[in-house]
């Protein structure tokens, strides 16, 4: 039941990774894709129904280590202290810039809370990236599994890197997204931006596959997910020149997928490394809650977890159109039909 | 030091948490209710009603949603030992929370809100229903988690490692303290949503907004607010009464009982009192009517905070064990106080309302629109009086919060997080509470939504 629940927290990762990722990406990118308002919004109105939905997958994730590894959780959250208050304060100005934006006529509001959106898009998938870096880098731990080190100890070169690395995925996604999704201008700029990053991302990529097969230290070839990481991130090159603008998306999102589970697989059976001695790594079982515990919650996400992969895949199924100009607008204002009716 | 700060941080965070999350229960209730009515009978004032609330509920929901995230996180953060020893039963909850309502909140408003126009009239309408019980759900878990801190249960010590252990997760599930303080929440919440939906027509009415449509709110309000008001009181009673079983200290510092009574009167204020005057004086006393509220007894006894003192440093060892008994005191009347008022102003508007004088008696609809601030009060009165009176416990009984908080985070991370989250959050409340302003006080668009009735939400617009 431990390995479950191992493997259940990354697909929760996973999960919020790549369904946040091209939603952190959209935030980042709205201006510069969108350019005016309605190209804007339109690119808003993309996710607008969907990324709530989406963040609750970390939210998920953060509960499901508290339940299943406490002392995963204890550690890493008071550890990483400092990036998880800007976390914090870049997820709530960004959930709030979605929702306020619109509520006022005035170019100056809408302004200052498109300059927050993007703050809060780029700064949250950076630091998350950061703290999973530092999970498998390692960060000061002592016997007693306490975090022993600064703000400082978390900025190694690794994890910067590695948030780095997940943010440009989640650019390439957030635009390879628009493009899918949208029309007209906005959509032209979204595939001209994805084709200008798309190379990047691919390098940036491979440097990181590399990087963390040789901070994991397991074997010498690649392991499946590092491989799978590169593969997408070429792939998607690829797709994106070729304008085949699903499977780009496709590509990316297994990009983004391969690369945290890369980090995941390395770290297993340790969930947190200590640098200060192997002897202090957190592993699944010096962590992990009791088996009743487990057991509980393992029916309960067995009966739930197809549920809610039902219904969110449903509401994307619900809002598969394509945005086009004549409905910028959320629940678009699409143009009302007088007194008719209509059906997605 | 480190304690107070993460103290006065999670007070302050999960107060301002819980501003908004009783409005978001209440109001997707009520919003579901108006849709309902709108999809049975089709009457077009109930859509307008419908759009109208919705937006309001929306601005909150935002809210409500990203300082949860905080509280979620603050456990491991400021209380690491805490988490580490009791994760694997207060965790469980929490998970619960996110896998089968949290979800289901999200998904679903996203679905109600982008969905006027591409779902079924039925399907759209089932989709506020599903935002409606994800919130409750939503609740119920959060409640279950935090009676087990008040009333702790379904677990044993573990042999090999001292801590406790979680065997028994139906017990956790029917905790007396989680079951009547669930109804309690839930009923409070449905209280602070009609209030609100009460003020707005209120205000709308009396500045001749569309009374025809304005009226059956208020309607609809009234007619939720008056009897969740007085469940939530009768329950809340027993609830008192469950308490000052598992937490005698809680009961009687609520009374600022400091000798053992009985039967045992209860003062309408007092004046002094506190931790270090014991003999403060108590002005109106009500004979037996602490005997009935803590024990349901005519002539019940209620141990004092005194002998209660000694028998818990016996028990646990040396210490101090008696929770704020100056908060405990007057957050217990201020509750109580505030839901009396709001009790009386629901019978008045109701009396109105069957005498059709509603629209007719403007110092009604000036006092139901202030009275939207009382349920806020009496929220945050109630979780002060059960939270302030488990001190100084984390866990009753298992666990002392002075050993709860983190011992790896400096004093200066804990105070700069309190300072960052102060400023954020009053930057929000701010926001929040103009556009809560702004839109409340607009004018119900006219004719579009009869004309159009599936044309979406004007408001609901990034």
């Amino acid at each position: 039941m431990i390995p479950f629940w191992f493997i259940l927290i990354t697909i929760l990762w996973l999960g919020f990774f790549v369904l946040e990722g091209f939603d952190f990406g959209v935030g980042m990118l709205h201006r510069v894709i969108g350019r005016d308002e309605a190209g804007s919004r339109m690119a808003i109105n993309t996710i607008g129904p969907l990324w709530d939905g989406n963040e609750v997958w970390l939210i998920v994730a953060a509960a499901a280590m508290f339940a299943a590894f406490p002392g995963w959780y204890a550690t890493m959250f008071s550890g990483f202290y400092i990036a998880l208050v800007l976390l914090l304060v870049a997820l709530i100005v960004r959930g709030i810039s979605f929702e306020y934006r619109g509520k006022r006529e005035s170019p100056r509001w809408r302004r200052n809370w498109d300059r927050l959106m993007v703050a809060g898009s780029l700064l949250a998938p950076l630091l998350i990236g950061v703290a999973l870096g530092d999970l498998l880098h390692g960060v000061p731990i002592n016997a007693s599994q306490e975090f022993t080190g600064s703000l400082l100890s978390l900025l190694q070169p690794y994890a910067i890197y590695t948030g780095i690395t997940l943010t440009a995925i989640c650019v390439l996604q957030g635009a390879t997204f628009l493009a899918l999704k949208t029309a007209g201008d906005v959509r032209d700029r979204a595939g001209r931006l994805s084709r200008r990053v798309a190379p990047v991302t691919a390098v940036a990529v491979l440097a990181f596959a590399s990087w963390t097969h040789v901070t994991a230290g397991k074997g010498a070839l690649l392991s499946p997910a590092e491989f799978a990481a590169v593969i997408g991130a070429v792939a998607a090159t690829w797709f994106v020149h070729d304008r085949r603008e699903g499977w780009a998306f496709t590509a990316t999102t297994v990009t983004m997928a391969a690369s945290v589970l890369s980090i995941f697989v390395g770290l297993y059976p340790r969930v947190m490394v200590s640098s200060t001695s192997p002897a202090f790594d957190l592993t699944v079982h010096n962590t992990a809650s009791g088996s009743y515990a487990l057991g509980v919650m393992t029916v309960v996400a067995v009966i739930a977890l197809p549920f809610v992969l039902a219904y969110q895949a449903w509401s994307y199924y619900v809002f598969r159109r394509r945005l086009t100009a004549s409905s910028p607008r959320p629940g678009p204002p699409a143009p009302a039909r007088p007194g008719g009716r209509s059906r997605g | 030091m480190n304690v107070d700060l993460a103290r006065w941080q999670f007070a302050f965070t999960s107060v301002n948490h819980f501003f908004f999350v009783p409005v978001t229960i209440g109001l997707a209730f009520l919003t579901a209710l108006l849709q309902t009515a709108w999809y049975r009978g089709r009457r077009p004032e109930f859509l307008r009603l419908t759009r109208f609330f919705g937006t309001l509920l929306v601005i909150n929901v935002a809210i409500g949603v990203v300082t949860g995230l905080v509280q979620e996180f603050e456990f491991g953060m400021n209380w690491s030992a805490y988490s580490r020893l009791v994760g694997n039963i207060f965790g469980a909850p929490l998970a619960m929370e996110g896998l089968l309502a949290f979800f289901l909140e999200s998904t679903f408003l996203g679905l109600w809100l982008f969905g006027w126009d591409k779902l079924s009239r039925k399907v759209h309408l089932l989709t506020i229903w599903a935002v409606a019980v994800g919130s409750m759900l939503s609740a119920a878990f959060i409640l279950a988690a935090n009676s087990w801190m008040q009333h702790p249960v379904g677990y044993t010590i573990s042999k090999q490692t001292h801590q406790p252990q979680l065997n028994d997760i139906w017990a956790v599930l029917t905790n007396p303290v989680f079951v009547w303080g669930y109804a309690h929440v839930l009923l409070a919440s449905l209280v602070t949503g009609s209030a609100i939906m009460l003020a707005v027509s209120a205000w709308q009415l009396r500045r001749g907004g569309a009374a025809a449509v304005f009226t059956r709110s208020a309607r609809l309000a009234l007619s939720v607010l008056l009897p969740a008001m007085l469940f939530a009181m009768l329950i809340g009673s027993e609830l008192g009464v469950i308490e000052g079983r598992y937490q005698p200290m809680k009961i009687a510092a609520a009374e600022a009982q400091w000798t053992t009574c009985q039967p045992c009167s209860f003062s309408i204020f007092q004046i002094g009192g506190g931790n270090q005057d014991q003999t403060p004086t108590q002005i109106f006393a009500i004979p037996h009517l602490l005997s009935l509220l803590a024990t349901n007894h005519w002539d019940g006894k209620v141990t004092g905070l005194s002998p209660l003192q000694a028998q818990y440093s016996k028990k646990y060892g040396p210490g101090y064990y008696v929770p704020n008994v100056f908060i405990q005191y007057w957050s217990m009347r201020l509750m109580a106080y505030t839901a009396g008022l709001m009790l009386l102003v629901g019978a008045w508007g109701l009396w109105l309302l069957r005498r059709k004088k509603l629209t007719g008696s403007p110092l009604f609809l000036r006092i139901a629109t202030w009275a939207a601030a009382l349920p806020f009060l009496m929220n945050t009165a109630g979780w002060l009086l059960t939270e302030s009176g488990r001190q100084p416990w984390a866990v009753q009984g298992i666990l002392l919060t002075k050993n709860a908080v983190s011992p790896s985070v400096s004093t200066a991370a804990i105070a700069f997080s309190l300072a960052v989250f102060v400023a954020l959050y009053g930057v929000l409340g701010v926001v929040d509470l103009m556009l809560m302003l702004r839109y409340a006080r607009r004018e119900l668009p006219a004719q579009e939504a009869s004309q159009h009735p599936d044309a979406p939400m004007p408001a609901v617009q990034y």
